[in-house]
């Protein structure tokens, strides 16, 4: 940490190795005493060439590098990568795919959210419930442990299929732990959500006008947090989620302004019920069926380009690939969620007091393997 | 000056509320596995260690093709005519010497893709973790143990020679 | 202490020495013997804290060091901090770096000479106790303050200002809490407020009058800041921006920051115990039972309950901004506190 004296303005490094578990990111905080007059984020710290790799790698073969992406929520980024080959190759996935994506998908925005809900609490201090989600978390990555054999990074979705069923009596299991881990919610909201000393934090600060949240492209949780129903699974369907009912939560400002680290915040919890609402409903449409029986033998997309973009835990996540016929893609890009997010902290910052910039960062649930790449 | 005793009513709610559910957990069974002396049964399709059984392995190639960061390094050759014909355990016949069959566990993603098409299945990944090393390079897997003949063969001949 | 001069007094030649230095000698030795249990106390507390955070976050803590759950996992912690490398920045103020834990650990320390722990268990009664108390526990502000400035670090002195601020700023609510203990009883003396409670739970302070009730209250939220516990944790917060005085501090010196908080947080447990709780008398009334369980254990078992909910309110709860803390200590616990020893007086003259 350095820290240099020019004039008014005092130029602080919160560098990148963070106390906090966000990744390595480095904010530049130029401090008029204790107000932040800017905070400039520096990233690239976690680049590892992703989009260059994926150059010269098969297509099965790339689905490993999009789970290392964002880490906490890989099932999410390998179903959007699967998505977008499988609308270039025009493939369909029978039911029992879907309905599995669906339910994997979900508990791992579960599983991601209960990440971003301990983490946020720890930066704010309370130390608890960041173990107590990690308890409910482990529950739901023994799951995937048992389907997959991966606890993190999985490589379950695979084009035209997945890379196992469930074994028998798994669908009894998920709905076990649902029954479980509905009123858990509930407890962190009683130790976190609705604690006086927390709602103080963190209402009141952070604050992002629905407009600005647009202009700046942000997506998610985070534009929900400031009323703006957008929802890539209502707005623009994929894998059948039109046939799914589920809410839309939305920041509504009950504790402060709309658009606050607490709506934020709060818009993740919500989110975290409507996925268990989905996840039963998935359960139930479940068909029995083959898996794998729309793989390809070889991954051989035509020539041409797409796009497609799905709900990832963090906000839309999108995928570009132009092939050229061959058997490796030819160019893919990402349109990250954090990405965008992180170009608008410096607007959002600017004013907020030096312990407010940890409260704002963590109510934005970044993580670095998906800004970097 | 109501908002006033409204906050603090409400915050002294707020603390007993949250400490309340502290208290419950101090009850609730803790969930530490206490790892040396306790260890997880690992499921059966655990993602660990891989493993070769290499007298059943066909030298195909297949994995090292599908293998995303090219973690393993074939070299096979062709078996001579003359020689014995001998098959796997489940009876396809081995036409290629294995003769360098490494993987470098340090290069391994635990995908599993190079699992998936091998033919006599073969190649397996196993639930066993614990396996640290002191020095990178005992991190490479060395599973062939056929030693190339056409490397031998010119040595056979001068020593006959002679 | 009694039991310790009539020790002395079995030793040939005792009675030989002049009046002062026999009253050195046994003042002397009840003070190494309350520092040695005081040790051995604030060992136990810190085994005590990982446990109970670790059972409220579900999981075991210590299990391993010393067999049954770990029991003697805070020696080992102080052992090895014993055997690291004691080092000194080279650009710090060397004597004020060196002397600031042992201001602060003194300033803990130095309060248990008037704390009543039994009948005739302490080691002094002053007719000024309480003041005295109050006073010696504002000396570690200055052990902070010197932590803070001599580490040579623009964050060091940043949190160090802020703790000072904070220990400062909460002192008069607590000190006005405690008046309306003193107001009632009469004297400044702890043993005089111990005695004032004999005879059963109906007599303790806390008990007597409403007022009392709110302002024990006070006293607890306040003592909570003098102690840097969270809530009031900014100046050891980690995943804030500023790190905190005791940064540059490593080894047996952090050991003594560290000893200093658990000795502390005993301090202010003890001053509730004997202000409120009665102290070292007896829980059942006096009609019921006679004391059956020695002074000193039971104010023992009186403290570690008040230490028990400390480290529960830090477990449960998140953390203050540095402008609310201030709010909550001169906008909320100054007033209340006030109007507390103003009910406390009125009550006193008029019933």
């Amino acid at each position: 940490m350095e820290a240099d004296y020019s004039g008014d303005i005092m130029t602080i490094n919160m560098g990148p190795q963070h106390p906090s578990t966000h990744g390595v990111l480095r904010l530049e905080l130029k401090t008029d005493g204790e107000i932040v007059a800017e905070a400039i984020p520096h990233i690239g710290y976690l680049h590892r060439c992703f989009e260059k790799h994926v150059e010269n790698v098969d297509y099965p073969g790339v689905i490993p590098y999009t789970d290392r992406m964002d880490y906490c929520a890989a099932m999410n980024m390998e179903l959007g990568y699967v998505l977008t080959v499988e609308k270039l190759m025009g493939i369909r996935v029978n039911n029992r795919v879907r309905c599995i994506r669906i339910i994997m998908a979900e508990l791992d925005r579960i599983a991601s959210h209960l990440i971003a809900a301990g983490t946020y609490g720890n930066d704010i201090g309370s130390f608890t419930p960041f173990l107590w989600c990690f308890r409910d978390r482990e529950t739901i990555l023994d799951l995937f442990e048992e389907t997959c054999g991966a606890r993190l990074l999985y490589n379950y979705n695979w084009i035209g299929g997945l890379m196992f069923d469930f074994k028998p009596g798994f669908e009894k299991k998920v709905v076990e732990f649902i029954d479980y881990f509905e009123p858990q919610v509930d407890n962190l909201n009683r130790i976190l959500s609705d604690n006086f000393i927390f709602v103080k934090r963190t209402a009141t600060v952070g604050i992002m006008s629905p407009q600005l949240a647009i202009n700046y492209g942000v997506t998610g949780p985070n534009l929900r947090g400031s009323g703006v129903k957008f929802d890539v699974r209502k707005d623009e369907p994929y894998l059948g989620y039109q046939d799914i009912d589920f809410e839309v939560a939305v920041g509504k400002g009950e504790h402060g302004p709309i658009g606050s680290c607490w709506d934020r915040y709060m818009v993740r919890i919500r989110e975290v019920k409507e996925s268990c609402k989905i996840i039963r409903q998935a359960v139930a449409q479940l068909t029995p069926g083959d898996v794998q029986e729309s793989i390809p033998k070889r991954v051989k997309p035509p020539a041409g380009e797409v796009y497609m973009r799905t709900e990832c835990p963090r906000g839309e996540l999108g995928y570009y690939i132009v092939s050229d016929g061959g058997l490796k893609p030819y160019r893919l890009k990402v349109k990250s969620p954090c990405f965008t997010v992180m170009s608008v902290f410096q607007e959002v910052s600017r004013g907020s007091m030096i312990a407010d910039v940890v409260a704002i960062l963590g109510s934005f649930d970044i993580v670095l393997g998906e800004i970097d790449r | 000056m109501l908002t006033y005793f409204k906050n603090l009513g409400l915050g002294v709610v707020t603390v007993l509320n949250s400490m309340r559910v502290a208290w419950r957990h101090l009850f609730t069974p803790s969930v530490t596995l206490q790892y040396p002396t306790v260890k997880w049964k690992m499921p059966e399709r655990s993602r660990m260690r891989l493993f070769n059984k290499i007298d059943d392995c066909i030298g195909c190639s297949a994995c090292a093709r599908a293998c995303p960061t090219k973690c393993i390094t074939i070299q096979s050759e062709k078996r001579g005519k003359d020689e014995p014909e001998i098959y796997a355990s489940d009876g396809t016949v081995i036409k290629l010497r294995t003769v360098v069959y490494d993987i470098d566990m340090t290069l391994c993603c635990y995908c599993a893709l190079c699992t998936f098409p091998c033919p006599t299945k073969c190649l397996v990944m196993t639930g066993e973790y614990e396996y640290a090393v002191y020095d990178k390079n005992d991190h490479i897997y060395h599973f062939a143990k056929d030693k190339p003949m056409t490397v031998k063969a010119p040595k056979e001949q001068s020593t006959e020679k002679a | 202490m009694e039991s310790i001069a009539q020790l002395l007094r079995l030793m040939p030649k005792y009675d030989t020495l002049p009046g002062l230095t026999q009253a050195i000698i046994s003042v002397l030795l009840s003070c190494i013997v309350i520092f040695a249990l005081l040790a051995l106390a604030v060992l136990f507390l810190v085994w005590m804290e990982r446990k109970v955070s670790a059972h409220i976050q579900d999981r075991l803590g210590p299990m391993y060091v010393g067999g049954w759950h770990g029991w003697a996992q805070t020696l080992a912690d102080a052992l090895k901090l014993l055997l690291k490398e004691d080092i000194v920045p080279a650009a710090t103020d060397k004597l004020l770096f060196k002397m600031a834990p042992f201001i602060v650990f003194l300033g803990a320390f130095a309060a248990f000479v008037v704390v009543p722990f039994g009948a005739s268990s302490f080691v002094t009664d002053l007719n000024i106790g309480v003041l005295y108390i109050v006073a010696v526990g504002s000396l570690s502000v200055i052990g902070i303050i010197m932590a803070g400035w001599a580490s040579n670090n623009k964050y060091s002195l940043y949190g160090g200002m802020r703790a000072a601020a904070q220990i400062i700023s909460y002192e008069i609510p607590s000190a006005i809490a405690i008046m309306t203990v003193i107001i009632p009883v009469g004297s400044l003396s702890m043993v005089d407020i111990v005695n004032a409670q004999k005879g059963g739970f109906q007599h303790w302070f806390l008990f007597r009058n409403p007022f009392i009730f709110l302002a024990f209250i006070v006293y607890f939220v306040a003592s909570l800041a003098e102690v840097n516990r969270t809530p009031f944790d900014i100046p050891e917060a980690e995943s804030e921006l500023v790190a905190g005085y005791h940064t540059e501090y490593s080894g047996m010196r952090f050991a003594f920051f560290f000893l200093a908080e658990y000795a502390n947080m005993f301090l202010v447990a003890s001053v509730a115990t004997t202000l409120f709780l009665g102290g070292w008398t007896q829980v059942l009334p006096s009609s019921i039972a006679h004391q059956f369980i020695p002074g000193p254990i039971l104010f023992f078992l009186k403290a570690l309950l008040l230490i028990f909910i400390q480290m529960w309110l830090r477990w449960s709860l998140p953390r203050l901004r540095v402008d609310q803390l201030m709010y909550l200590s001169w906008k909320v616990l100054l007033p209340i506190s006030l109007v507390l020893v103003l009910g406390v007086g009125l009550l006193t003259v008029y019933w």
